[in-house]
Protein backbone atom coordinates (compact mmCIF):
# COMPACT_ATOMS: atom_id res chain seq x y z
CA UNK A 1 0.00 0.00 0.00
CA UNK A 2 2.70 2.83 0.61
CA UNK A 3 4.49 1.60 -2.41
CA UNK A 4 1.20 2.60 -4.36
CA UNK A 5 0.71 5.33 -2.26
CA UNK A 6 4.53 6.85 -3.33
CA UNK A 7 3.52 5.56 -6.76
CA UNK A 8 0.97 8.20 -7.40
CA UNK A 9 2.39 10.99 -5.77
CA UNK A 10 5.74 9.97 -8.20
CA UNK A 11 3.16 9.88 -10.86
CA UNK A 12 1.82 13.37 -10.02
CA UNK A 13 5.30 14.73 -9.82
CA UNK A 14 5.77 13.15 -13.24
CA UNK A 15 2.92 14.39 -14.62
CA UNK A 16 3.58 18.29 -13.16
CA UNK A 17 7.27 17.79 -15.00
CA UNK A 18 5.78 17.08 -18.10
CA UNK A 19 3.18 20.05 -17.90
CA UNK A 20 6.18 22.53 -17.50
CA UNK A 21 7.70 20.85 -21.13
CA UNK A 22 5.15 22.15 -23.03
CA UNK A 23 5.51 25.68 -23.82
CA UNK A 24 2.50 25.62 -25.68
CA UNK A 25 0.28 24.59 -22.93
CA UNK A 26 2.06 27.27 -20.61
CA UNK A 27 1.27 30.03 -22.57
CA UNK A 28 -2.31 29.11 -23.44
CA UNK A 29 -3.19 28.01 -19.50
CA UNK A 30 -1.13 30.72 -17.59
CA UNK A 31 0.42 33.43 -19.65
CA UNK A 32 -2.15 34.20 -22.08
CA UNK A 33 -4.71 34.60 -19.76
CA UNK A 34 -3.03 37.00 -17.61
CA UNK A 35 -2.00 39.37 -20.69
CA UNK A 36 -5.73 39.21 -21.23
CA UNK A 37 -6.70 40.61 -18.13
CA UNK A 38 -3.84 43.62 -18.87
CA UNK A 39 -5.19 44.54 -21.96
CA UNK A 40 -8.48 44.36 -20.92
CA UNK A 41 -7.58 46.32 -17.78
CA UNK A 42 -5.23 49.51 -19.79
CA UNK A 43 -7.81 49.67 -22.88
CA UNK A 44 -11.32 50.61 -20.76
CA UNK A 45 -10.23 51.48 -17.43
CA UNK A 46 -13.61 53.68 -16.50
CA UNK A 47 -16.40 51.76 -15.44
CA UNK A 48 -19.10 51.65 -17.78
CA UNK A 49 -22.99 51.82 -17.17
CA UNK A 50 -23.81 48.86 -19.67
CA UNK A 51 -21.63 46.61 -17.51
CA UNK A 52 -23.73 47.26 -14.26
CA UNK A 53 -20.94 50.13 -13.28
CA UNK A 54 -18.02 48.19 -13.48
CA UNK A 55 -15.01 48.48 -15.58
CA UNK A 56 -14.16 45.69 -18.17
CA UNK A 57 -11.58 44.49 -16.38
CA UNK A 58 -13.59 43.44 -13.34
CA UNK A 59 -16.23 41.93 -15.71
CA UNK A 60 -13.01 39.64 -17.70
CA UNK A 61 -11.19 38.15 -14.60
CA UNK A 62 -13.53 35.40 -13.64
CA UNK A 63 -13.59 35.20 -17.58
CA UNK A 64 -10.11 34.93 -17.84
CA UNK A 65 -10.34 32.08 -14.68
CA UNK A 66 -12.72 29.67 -16.43
CA UNK A 67 -10.13 30.53 -19.63
CA UNK A 68 -7.64 29.13 -17.67
CA UNK A 69 -9.88 26.22 -16.40
CA UNK A 70 -11.28 25.66 -19.60
CA UNK A 71 -7.65 25.23 -21.54
CA UNK A 72 -6.23 23.13 -18.73
CA UNK A 73 -9.55 20.88 -18.54
CA UNK A 74 -10.89 20.19 -22.30
CA UNK A 75 -7.50 20.97 -24.59
CA UNK A 76 -4.83 20.16 -22.21
CA UNK A 77 -6.00 16.72 -20.62
CA UNK A 78 -7.81 15.17 -23.24
CA UNK A 79 -5.21 15.29 -25.30
CA UNK A 80 -2.65 14.04 -22.71
CA UNK A 81 -4.47 11.11 -22.17
CA UNK A 82 -5.81 10.08 -25.19
CA UNK A 83 -1.95 9.85 -27.08
CA UNK A 84 -0.85 8.22 -23.85
CA UNK A 85 -3.79 5.61 -24.48
CA UNK A 86 -3.01 6.05 -28.94
CA UNK A 87 0.70 5.26 -27.57
CA UNK A 88 0.41 1.86 -25.25
CA UNK A 89 1.23 4.36 -21.93
CA UNK A 90 -2.03 3.23 -20.27
CA UNK A 91 -1.15 -0.40 -21.80
CA UNK A 92 1.97 -0.40 -20.18
CA UNK A 93 0.87 1.19 -17.06
CA UNK A 94 -2.05 -1.76 -16.78
CA UNK A 95 1.32 -4.45 -16.72
CA UNK A 96 2.32 -2.90 -13.37
CA UNK A 97 1.41 -2.87 -10.09
CA UNK A 98 0.85 0.75 -10.32
CA UNK A 99 -2.04 0.35 -12.72
CA UNK A 100 -3.49 2.75 -15.42
CA UNK A 101 -6.81 4.80 -13.35
CA UNK A 102 -3.56 6.51 -11.06
CA UNK A 103 -2.47 7.90 -14.74
CA UNK A 104 -5.68 9.57 -14.87
CA UNK A 105 -5.37 10.61 -11.30
CA UNK A 106 -2.19 12.48 -11.15
CA UNK A 107 -3.66 14.26 -14.11
CA UNK A 108 -6.57 15.42 -12.90
CA UNK A 109 -4.09 16.24 -9.52
CA UNK A 110 -2.14 18.25 -11.34
CA UNK A 111 -4.73 19.74 -13.40
CA UNK A 112 -6.83 20.92 -10.59
CA UNK A 113 -3.68 22.33 -8.61
CA UNK A 114 -2.44 24.55 -11.35
CA UNK A 115 -6.16 26.18 -12.25
CA UNK A 116 -5.97 26.91 -8.08
CA UNK A 117 -2.90 28.26 -8.67
CA UNK A 118 -3.58 30.10 -12.06
CA UNK A 119 -6.75 31.35 -10.14
CA UNK A 120 -5.03 33.20 -7.84
CA UNK A 121 -2.06 34.64 -9.68
CA UNK A 122 -5.34 36.14 -12.04
CA UNK A 123 -6.69 37.33 -8.57
CA UNK A 124 -3.61 38.68 -7.63
CA UNK A 125 -2.32 40.78 -10.52
CA UNK A 126 -6.19 42.09 -11.00
CA UNK A 127 -5.17 43.59 -7.49
CA UNK A 128 -2.20 44.55 -7.87
CA UNK A 129 -2.44 45.89 -11.26
CA UNK A 130 -6.34 47.29 -11.66
CA UNK A 131 -7.38 47.09 -7.99
CA UNK A 132 -10.09 44.49 -8.78
CA UNK A 133 -11.65 43.47 -5.35
CA UNK A 134 -11.05 40.53 -4.37
CA UNK A 135 -13.77 38.33 -3.35
CA UNK A 136 -16.21 39.35 -1.12
CA UNK A 137 -16.96 36.01 -0.35
CA UNK A 138 -14.15 34.24 -0.07
CA UNK A 139 -15.73 30.72 0.97
CA UNK A 140 -18.16 31.24 -1.71
CA UNK A 141 -15.73 31.99 -4.04
CA UNK A 142 -13.59 28.67 -3.74
CA UNK A 143 -16.68 26.67 -3.54
CA UNK A 144 -17.72 27.93 -6.99
CA UNK A 145 -14.31 27.59 -7.81
CA UNK A 146 -13.54 24.02 -7.15
CA UNK A 147 -17.45 22.89 -8.31
CA UNK A 148 -16.74 24.86 -11.77
CA UNK A 149 -13.34 23.04 -12.04
CA UNK A 150 -14.75 19.38 -10.88
CA UNK A 151 -17.43 19.86 -13.61
CA UNK A 152 -14.78 21.53 -16.56
CA UNK A 153 -12.03 18.00 -15.56
CA UNK A 154 -15.35 15.73 -15.82
CA UNK A 155 -15.93 16.84 -18.60
CA UNK A 156 -12.54 17.12 -19.76
CA UNK A 157 -12.65 12.95 -18.96
CA UNK A 158 -15.67 12.45 -21.53
CA UNK A 159 -13.88 14.11 -24.34
CA UNK A 160 -10.95 11.31 -23.12
CA UNK A 161 -13.28 8.58 -23.25
CA UNK A 162 -14.94 9.21 -26.32
CA UNK A 163 -11.99 10.51 -28.98
CA UNK A 164 -10.21 7.34 -30.44
CA UNK A 165 -6.99 9.32 -30.41
CA UNK A 166 -5.15 12.37 -29.19
CA UNK A 167 -5.58 14.57 -32.27
CA UNK A 168 -9.55 13.82 -32.23
CA UNK A 169 -9.28 14.46 -28.84
CA UNK A 170 -7.62 17.78 -29.56
CA UNK A 171 -10.03 19.11 -32.17
CA UNK A 172 -12.91 18.13 -30.08
CA UNK A 173 -11.51 20.28 -27.07
CA UNK A 174 -11.18 23.23 -29.49
CA UNK A 175 -14.63 22.78 -30.79
CA UNK A 176 -15.87 22.55 -27.08
CA UNK A 177 -13.50 25.26 -26.50
CA UNK A 178 -14.98 27.83 -28.52
CA UNK A 179 -18.60 26.97 -27.77
CA UNK A 180 -18.34 26.98 -24.26
CA UNK A 181 -16.05 29.91 -23.75
CA UNK A 182 -18.34 31.79 -26.15
CA UNK A 183 -21.29 31.43 -23.39
CA UNK A 184 -18.69 32.55 -20.57
CA UNK A 185 -18.87 36.50 -22.28
CA UNK A 186 -15.23 35.66 -24.04
CA UNK A 187 -16.59 37.57 -27.08
CA UNK A 188 -19.39 39.02 -25.71
CA UNK A 189 -19.84 40.02 -21.75
CA UNK A 190 -23.14 38.35 -20.63
CA UNK A 191 -23.98 41.80 -19.23
CA UNK A 192 -23.91 42.95 -23.30
CA UNK A 193 -25.39 39.67 -24.09
CA UNK A 194 -29.19 39.38 -25.61
CA UNK A 195 -31.69 38.59 -22.53
CA UNK A 196 -32.44 35.07 -24.31
CA UNK A 197 -28.78 34.37 -25.09
CA UNK A 198 -27.56 35.17 -21.42
CA UNK A 199 -30.99 32.68 -20.54
CA UNK A 200 -28.82 30.12 -22.49
CA UNK A 201 -25.35 30.82 -21.24
CA UNK A 202 -26.81 30.09 -17.51
CA UNK A 203 -27.34 27.14 -18.27
CA UNK A 204 -23.93 25.65 -20.05
CA UNK A 205 -21.29 25.17 -17.45
CA UNK A 206 -18.87 28.58 -17.95
CA UNK A 207 -22.38 30.43 -17.82
CA UNK A 208 -23.10 29.30 -14.65
CA UNK A 209 -19.68 29.45 -13.33
CA UNK A 210 -18.88 33.23 -14.38
CA UNK A 211 -22.64 33.99 -12.88
CA UNK A 212 -21.58 32.41 -9.44
CA UNK A 213 -18.12 34.00 -9.31
CA UNK A 214 -19.15 37.52 -10.57
CA UNK A 215 -22.05 37.22 -7.71
CA UNK A 216 -19.18 36.47 -4.71
CA UNK A 217 -16.72 38.51 -6.11
CA UNK A 218 -18.89 41.55 -6.26
CA UNK A 219 -22.43 40.88 -5.34
CA UNK A 220 -24.20 39.02 -2.08
CA UNK A 221 -22.77 35.61 -3.02
CA UNK A 222 -24.07 33.01 -5.32
CA UNK A 223 -26.94 31.71 -6.06
CA UNK A 224 -27.61 28.12 -5.97
CA UNK A 225 -28.67 27.17 -9.03
CA UNK A 226 -25.26 27.88 -11.06
CA UNK A 227 -23.73 25.79 -8.08
CA UNK A 228 -26.45 22.96 -8.88
CA UNK A 229 -25.69 22.96 -12.63
CA UNK A 230 -22.37 22.75 -11.87
CA UNK A 231 -22.56 19.72 -9.34
CA UNK A 232 -24.98 18.26 -11.68
CA UNK A 233 -22.39 18.57 -15.08
CA UNK A 234 -19.60 17.22 -12.99
CA UNK A 235 -21.58 14.13 -11.78
CA UNK A 236 -23.04 13.13 -14.96
CA UNK A 237 -20.04 14.19 -17.41
CA UNK A 238 -17.67 11.51 -14.49
CA UNK A 239 -20.86 8.91 -14.95
CA UNK A 240 -20.60 8.87 -18.50
CA UNK A 241 -17.22 9.34 -18.46
CA UNK A 242 -16.46 6.34 -16.18
CA UNK A 243 -19.17 3.71 -18.29
CA UNK A 244 -17.47 4.66 -21.82
CA UNK A 245 -14.00 5.00 -21.01
CA UNK A 246 -11.83 2.98 -23.25
CA UNK A 247 -8.65 1.86 -21.94
CA UNK A 248 -7.02 0.95 -25.32
CA UNK B 1 9.23 -26.65 -11.19
CA UNK B 2 6.61 -25.40 -13.89
CA UNK B 3 5.85 -21.53 -13.68
CA UNK B 4 3.74 -20.68 -16.41
CA UNK B 5 0.95 -23.37 -17.57
CA UNK B 6 -1.24 -23.10 -20.42
CA UNK B 7 -4.18 -25.00 -21.05
CA UNK B 8 -5.98 -25.11 -24.21
CA UNK B 9 -5.84 -21.51 -24.70
CA UNK B 10 -8.62 -20.28 -27.28
CA UNK B 11 -9.35 -16.71 -28.49
CA UNK B 12 -10.92 -14.91 -31.16
CA UNK B 13 -11.50 -11.57 -32.32
CA UNK B 14 -14.57 -10.92 -33.94
CA UNK B 15 -15.11 -14.63 -35.03
CA UNK B 16 -11.66 -14.59 -36.47
CA UNK B 17 -9.75 -17.51 -34.62
CA UNK B 18 -6.73 -15.91 -33.14
CA UNK B 19 -5.61 -18.46 -30.79
CA UNK B 20 -6.81 -22.26 -30.75
CA UNK B 21 -6.68 -24.72 -28.20
CA UNK B 22 -3.05 -23.65 -27.40
CA UNK B 23 -1.44 -26.03 -24.84
CA UNK B 24 2.39 -25.98 -23.30
CA UNK B 25 4.07 -25.19 -19.93
CA UNK B 26 7.04 -23.30 -19.16
CA UNK B 27 10.00 -24.18 -16.31
CA UNK B 28 11.78 -21.96 -14.00
CA UNK B 29 14.84 -20.13 -15.48
CA UNK B 30 14.48 -20.84 -18.59
CA UNK B 31 14.05 -18.68 -21.89
CA UNK B 32 11.12 -20.04 -23.55
CA UNK B 33 10.48 -18.49 -27.47
CA UNK B 34 7.23 -18.05 -28.67
CA UNK B 35 8.16 -18.28 -32.40
CA UNK B 36 6.17 -18.20 -35.70
CA UNK B 37 5.68 -15.49 -38.52
CA UNK B 38 3.31 -12.43 -38.14
CA UNK B 39 0.12 -12.68 -37.22
CA UNK B 40 0.11 -16.23 -35.68
CA UNK B 41 -1.49 -15.09 -32.22
CA UNK B 42 2.43 -15.13 -30.31
CA UNK B 43 1.72 -11.85 -29.07
CA UNK B 44 -2.10 -12.45 -28.06
CA UNK B 45 -0.89 -15.49 -26.19
CA UNK B 46 1.70 -13.67 -24.32
CA UNK B 47 -1.23 -11.15 -23.13
CA UNK B 48 -3.33 -13.72 -22.43
CA UNK B 49 -0.38 -14.51 -19.84
CA UNK B 50 0.38 -10.85 -18.96
CA UNK B 51 -3.37 -10.44 -18.38
CA UNK B 52 -3.82 -7.84 -21.04
CA UNK B 53 -6.63 -10.16 -22.68
CA UNK B 54 -9.13 -11.70 -21.31
CA UNK B 55 -9.38 -15.31 -23.15
CA UNK B 56 -12.61 -16.93 -24.68
CA UNK B 57 -11.86 -20.51 -22.96
CA UNK B 58 -8.92 -22.27 -21.45
CA UNK B 59 -6.80 -22.09 -18.45
CA UNK B 60 -3.69 -19.90 -17.51
CA UNK B 61 -1.56 -20.61 -14.06
CA UNK B 62 1.59 -18.01 -13.94
CA UNK B 63 3.68 -18.94 -10.60
CA UNK B 64 -0.22 -20.76 -9.27
CA UNK B 65 -1.99 -17.28 -10.34
CA UNK B 66 -4.96 -16.70 -12.45
CA UNK B 67 -3.64 -13.46 -14.27
CA UNK B 68 -7.32 -12.44 -15.01
CA UNK B 69 -8.79 -12.85 -10.86
CA UNK B 70 -5.10 -12.48 -9.35
CA UNK B 71 -4.03 -9.74 -11.74
CA UNK B 72 -2.69 -7.21 -8.56
CA UNK B 73 -0.66 -10.10 -7.62
CA UNK B 74 0.40 -11.17 -11.02
CA UNK B 75 1.36 -7.42 -11.41
CA UNK B 76 4.19 -7.99 -9.07
CA UNK B 77 6.15 -10.79 -10.41
CA UNK B 78 5.56 -10.27 -13.95
CA UNK B 79 7.39 -7.92 -15.62
CA UNK B 80 6.37 -6.86 -19.59
CA UNK B 81 7.38 -5.34 -22.63
CA UNK B 82 5.14 -4.32 -24.96
CA UNK B 83 5.55 -4.13 -28.60
CA UNK B 84 5.11 -0.34 -29.13
CA UNK B 85 6.57 2.62 -27.28
CA UNK B 86 4.56 3.20 -24.33
CA UNK B 87 6.72 6.65 -22.68
CA UNK B 88 5.24 10.16 -23.03
CA UNK B 89 8.08 11.92 -25.25
CA UNK B 90 9.39 14.35 -22.97
CA UNK B 91 10.08 11.83 -19.84
CA UNK B 92 13.68 11.19 -19.80
CA UNK B 93 15.31 7.70 -19.27
CA UNK B 94 16.09 8.28 -15.68
CA UNK B 95 12.80 9.63 -15.15
CA UNK B 96 11.38 6.83 -16.24
CA UNK B 97 13.50 4.42 -14.16
CA UNK B 98 12.85 6.32 -11.28
CA UNK B 99 8.73 6.09 -11.59
CA UNK B 100 8.79 2.57 -12.37
CA UNK B 101 10.60 2.05 -9.68
CA UNK B 102 8.21 3.46 -7.30
CA UNK B 103 5.56 1.24 -8.62
CA UNK B 104 7.43 -1.49 -6.63
CA UNK B 105 8.44 -2.78 -2.86
CA UNK B 106 11.58 -4.08 -3.92
CA UNK B 107 12.47 -2.77 -7.48
CA UNK B 108 16.26 -3.43 -8.96
CA UNK B 109 18.71 -1.26 -8.77
CA UNK B 110 17.82 1.44 -11.74
CA UNK B 111 21.31 2.95 -12.20
CA UNK B 112 22.69 -0.81 -12.37
CA UNK B 113 20.56 -1.96 -15.03
CA UNK B 114 21.13 1.03 -16.80
CA UNK B 115 24.51 0.61 -17.06
CA UNK B 116 24.39 -3.04 -17.75
CA UNK B 117 22.26 -1.96 -20.80
CA UNK B 118 24.45 0.81 -21.96
CA UNK B 119 21.86 3.70 -21.05
CA UNK B 120 23.91 4.98 -18.32
CA UNK B 121 25.22 7.90 -21.06
CA UNK B 122 22.07 8.80 -21.59
CA UNK B 123 20.21 8.85 -18.21
CA UNK B 124 19.14 12.46 -18.95
CA UNK B 125 17.67 12.14 -22.47
CA UNK B 126 14.27 12.44 -23.56
CA UNK B 127 12.50 9.36 -24.47
CA UNK B 128 11.50 11.32 -28.03
CA UNK B 129 15.54 11.53 -28.50
CA UNK B 130 16.60 8.15 -27.96
CA UNK B 131 17.39 5.83 -30.84
CA UNK B 132 15.41 2.63 -31.98
CA UNK B 133 17.93 0.51 -29.92
CA UNK B 134 17.35 2.99 -27.03
CA UNK B 135 13.93 2.88 -26.84
CA UNK B 136 14.03 -1.11 -26.84
CA UNK B 137 16.73 -1.27 -24.33
CA UNK B 138 14.66 1.01 -22.05
CA UNK B 139 11.57 -1.16 -21.78
CA UNK B 140 13.77 -3.75 -21.46
CA UNK B 141 14.80 -2.14 -18.42
CA UNK B 142 11.71 -1.36 -17.50
CA UNK B 143 10.58 -5.31 -17.74
CA UNK B 144 12.87 -5.84 -15.44
CA UNK B 145 13.03 -2.96 -12.42
CA UNK B 146 10.31 -4.90 -10.59
CA UNK B 147 12.96 -7.61 -10.10
CA UNK B 148 9.80 -9.89 -11.57
CA UNK B 149 10.34 -13.79 -11.78
CA UNK B 150 8.83 -14.25 -14.76
CA UNK B 151 9.74 -11.14 -17.71
CA UNK B 152 7.50 -11.37 -21.06
CA UNK B 153 9.54 -9.79 -23.67
CA UNK B 154 7.84 -9.31 -27.22
CA UNK B 155 9.88 -8.16 -30.55
CA UNK B 156 12.75 -7.07 -28.04
CA UNK B 157 15.30 -7.11 -30.89
CA UNK B 158 13.01 -5.18 -33.51
CA UNK B 159 14.97 -2.10 -34.58
CA UNK B 160 18.37 -3.16 -33.40
CA UNK B 161 21.65 -3.21 -35.10
CA UNK B 162 23.29 -6.22 -34.50
CA UNK B 163 25.49 -4.92 -31.66
CA UNK B 164 23.05 -3.97 -30.01
CA UNK B 165 20.89 -7.23 -30.52
CA UNK B 166 23.96 -9.02 -29.34
CA UNK B 167 24.21 -7.48 -26.16
CA UNK B 168 20.79 -7.61 -25.80
CA UNK B 169 21.03 -11.53 -25.79
CA UNK B 170 23.89 -11.36 -23.34
CA UNK B 171 21.88 -8.97 -20.90
CA UNK B 172 18.64 -11.88 -21.18
CA UNK B 173 21.17 -14.64 -20.72
CA UNK B 174 22.64 -12.83 -17.74
CA UNK B 175 19.17 -11.96 -16.33
CA UNK B 176 17.82 -16.02 -16.76
CA UNK B 177 21.33 -17.03 -14.96
CA UNK B 178 19.88 -14.49 -12.25
CA UNK B 179 16.60 -17.09 -11.96
CA UNK B 180 14.43 -15.29 -13.93
CA UNK B 181 12.20 -17.27 -16.23
CA UNK B 182 11.68 -14.96 -19.31
CA UNK B 183 9.11 -15.71 -22.14
CA UNK B 184 10.57 -14.47 -25.55
CA UNK B 185 7.92 -13.71 -28.26
CA UNK B 186 10.26 -13.03 -31.76
CA UNK B 187 9.83 -13.92 -35.22
CA UNK B 188 13.48 -13.53 -36.02
CA UNK B 189 14.72 -17.16 -36.25
CA UNK B 190 18.05 -16.62 -35.34
CA UNK B 191 17.16 -15.07 -31.67
CA UNK B 192 15.11 -18.33 -31.00
CA UNK B 193 17.95 -19.98 -32.25
CA UNK B 194 20.77 -18.87 -29.59
CA UNK B 195 18.44 -17.54 -27.20
CA UNK B 196 15.85 -19.84 -26.57
CA UNK B 197 16.19 -23.50 -24.48
CA UNK B 198 12.71 -24.11 -25.66
CA UNK B 199 10.15 -22.76 -27.98
CA UNK B 200 6.68 -23.59 -29.36
CA UNK B 201 6.21 -22.93 -33.20
CA UNK B 202 2.90 -21.15 -33.95
CA UNK B 203 1.34 -20.81 -37.03
CA UNK B 204 -2.45 -19.36 -37.22
CA UNK B 205 -2.88 -19.62 -33.58
CA UNK B 206 -2.01 -23.60 -33.63
CA UNK B 207 1.24 -25.39 -31.98
CA UNK B 208 2.92 -26.95 -34.86
CA UNK B 209 5.60 -28.23 -32.52
CA UNK B 210 7.45 -27.59 -29.17
CA UNK B 211 10.93 -28.73 -28.30
CA UNK B 212 14.51 -27.31 -28.04
CA UNK B 213 16.00 -25.52 -31.33
CA UNK B 214 17.88 -29.05 -32.32
CA UNK B 215 14.90 -30.77 -31.39
CA UNK B 216 12.72 -28.72 -34.28
CA UNK B 217 15.58 -28.66 -36.44
CA UNK B 218 14.90 -32.58 -36.39
CA UNK B 219 11.55 -32.84 -36.66
CA UNK B 220 11.28 -30.98 -39.54
CA UNK B 221 13.25 -34.02 -41.05
CA UNK B 222 15.48 -31.64 -43.16
CA UNK B 223 17.87 -32.70 -45.62
CA UNK B 224 21.75 -31.69 -45.34
CA UNK B 225 24.45 -30.96 -47.91
CA UNK B 226 28.27 -31.97 -48.08
CA UNK B 227 30.50 -30.83 -50.45
CA UNK B 228 33.86 -31.66 -51.51
CA UNK B 229 37.34 -32.49 -53.48
CA UNK B 230 38.05 -36.19 -53.04
CA UNK B 231 42.25 -36.34 -51.88
CA UNK B 232 41.81 -39.70 -53.91
CA UNK B 233 39.74 -41.58 -56.19
CA UNK B 234 36.25 -42.21 -54.54
CA UNK B 235 34.34 -45.24 -55.83
CA UNK B 236 30.48 -44.78 -57.09
CA UNK B 237 29.06 -47.15 -54.51
CA UNK B 238 31.29 -46.22 -51.63
CA UNK B 239 28.70 -43.21 -49.97
CA UNK B 240 25.46 -44.53 -51.03
CA UNK B 241 25.74 -47.02 -48.75
CA UNK B 242 26.21 -44.79 -45.77
CA UNK B 243 23.37 -44.54 -44.13
CA UNK B 244 21.32 -41.34 -44.42
CA UNK B 245 22.61 -40.60 -47.48
CA UNK B 246 19.85 -40.49 -50.42
CA UNK B 247 21.34 -38.97 -52.87
CA UNK B 248 25.72 -38.86 -54.47
CA UNK B 249 26.05 -36.27 -57.79
CA UNK B 250 29.63 -35.57 -59.00
CA UNK B 251 30.46 -32.50 -61.03
CA UNK B 252 34.31 -31.80 -62.27
CA UNK B 253 36.26 -33.11 -58.88
CA UNK B 254 33.41 -31.87 -56.49
CA UNK B 255 31.00 -34.67 -54.75
CA UNK B 256 27.86 -33.36 -53.53
CA UNK B 257 26.33 -35.84 -50.53
CA UNK B 258 22.50 -34.98 -49.88
CA UNK B 259 20.95 -37.07 -46.58
CA UNK B 260 19.35 -36.54 -43.31
CA UNK B 261 19.94 -37.55 -39.93
CA UNK B 262 23.75 -37.07 -38.81
CA UNK B 263 25.25 -37.72 -42.78
CA UNK B 264 27.64 -35.14 -42.18
CA UNK B 265 29.31 -37.61 -39.44
CA UNK B 266 28.39 -40.63 -41.01
CA UNK B 267 30.24 -39.69 -44.53
CA UNK B 268 33.05 -37.73 -42.92
CA UNK B 269 33.49 -41.53 -41.23
CA UNK B 270 33.28 -43.66 -44.06
CA UNK B 271 35.86 -41.48 -46.04
CA UNK B 272 38.47 -41.35 -43.07
CA UNK B 273 37.90 -45.38 -43.06
CA UNK B 274 38.90 -45.34 -46.97
CA UNK B 275 41.78 -43.06 -46.13
CA UNK B 276 40.37 -40.30 -48.30
CA UNK B 277 40.27 -36.75 -47.52
CA UNK B 278 37.84 -33.98 -47.74
CA UNK B 279 39.31 -31.17 -49.34
CA UNK B 280 37.55 -27.39 -49.44
CA UNK B 281 34.60 -29.37 -47.00
CA UNK B 282 31.47 -27.10 -47.44
CA UNK B 283 28.37 -28.64 -45.03
CA UNK B 284 24.57 -26.85 -45.18
CA UNK B 285 22.71 -27.63 -42.59
CA UNK B 286 19.05 -27.05 -42.10
CA UNK B 287 18.96 -24.03 -39.80
CA UNK B 288 16.36 -23.42 -37.10
CA UNK B 289 14.51 -20.77 -39.79
CA UNK B 290 14.69 -23.78 -42.88
CA UNK B 291 12.59 -26.21 -40.16
CA UNK B 292 10.99 -23.16 -39.12
CA UNK B 293 9.77 -23.08 -42.98
CA UNK B 294 9.34 -26.49 -43.37
CA UNK B 295 7.74 -26.74 -40.67
CA UNK B 296 4.78 -24.09 -41.14
CA UNK B 297 4.58 -23.56 -44.78
CA UNK B 298 1.48 -25.69 -45.96
CA UNK B 299 1.79 -27.87 -49.70
CA UNK B 300 0.10 -24.79 -51.03
CA UNK B 301 2.29 -22.28 -50.01
CA UNK B 302 5.31 -24.32 -50.75
CA UNK B 303 4.58 -24.43 -54.69
CA UNK B 304 4.68 -20.38 -55.08
CA UNK B 305 7.99 -20.42 -54.24
CA UNK B 306 8.48 -23.19 -56.81
CA UNK B 307 7.17 -20.58 -59.34
CA UNK B 308 10.46 -19.14 -58.79
CA UNK B 309 8.24 -15.26 -58.42
CA UNK B 310 9.84 -15.15 -54.79
CA UNK B 311 12.30 -12.13 -55.55
CA UNK B 312 9.00 -9.74 -56.59
CA UNK B 313 6.68 -11.41 -54.16
CA UNK B 314 9.34 -9.85 -51.30
CA UNK B 315 8.41 -6.35 -50.42
CA UNK B 316 11.34 -6.49 -48.23
CA UNK B 317 14.91 -7.65 -47.20
CA UNK B 318 13.35 -9.83 -45.02
CA UNK B 319 10.79 -11.29 -46.99
CA UNK B 320 13.24 -11.59 -50.27
CA UNK B 321 15.24 -13.97 -47.77
CA UNK B 322 12.26 -16.05 -46.15
CA UNK B 323 10.75 -16.92 -49.65
CA UNK B 324 14.97 -18.00 -50.84
CA UNK B 325 15.01 -20.08 -47.78
CA UNK B 326 11.53 -21.43 -48.36
CA UNK B 327 12.61 -22.47 -52.09
CA UNK B 328 15.71 -24.24 -50.67
CA UNK B 329 13.32 -26.11 -48.31
CA UNK B 330 11.10 -27.16 -51.15
CA UNK B 331 14.24 -28.15 -53.08
CA UNK B 332 15.26 -30.08 -50.41
CA UNK B 333 11.93 -31.99 -49.74
CA UNK B 334 11.70 -32.74 -53.25
CA UNK B 335 15.00 -34.14 -54.36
Amino acid sequence: MTANRSALGRLAITEAKLLLREPVALFWGFAFPIVLLIIMGLSAPRPQADLGGLRLVDVYEPIVITFVITVLSIQGMPAALASYRERGVLRRLALTPAGPLRVLAAQLAVNFTVAMATTAGVLVAGRLAFGVALPRHLLAFLAVLMVLTGAMLAIGLLVTAVAPTGRTASVIGAMLFFVLMFFAGLWIPRALMSESLRQASNYTPLGAGVRAMQDSIFGSGPALAPLALLGAYAVISAAVAVRVFRWQ
Amino acid sequence: MTVVEVDRLHKEYRAKVAVDDVTFDVQQGEIFGIIGPNGAGKTTIAECIEGLRVPDRGTIRVLGLDPQRDRRELRRVLGGQLQESALPDKLTVAEAISLYSSFYTAPADGAALLDGLGLAAVRNRRYRKLSGGQKQRLSVALALIGQPRIAVLDELTTGLDPQARRDTWQLIRGIRDQGVTILLVTHFMEEAERLCDRMMLVTAGRVAAIGSPADLIASAGLEQRVRFHPSGPLADGLLAAVPGVRMVARSGGEVTVIGTGDVVGAVAFALAQAGIVAERLNVQRASLEDAFVALTSSPGSRSYADEGSHAEEGSDAEEGSHARERSYAKEGARR
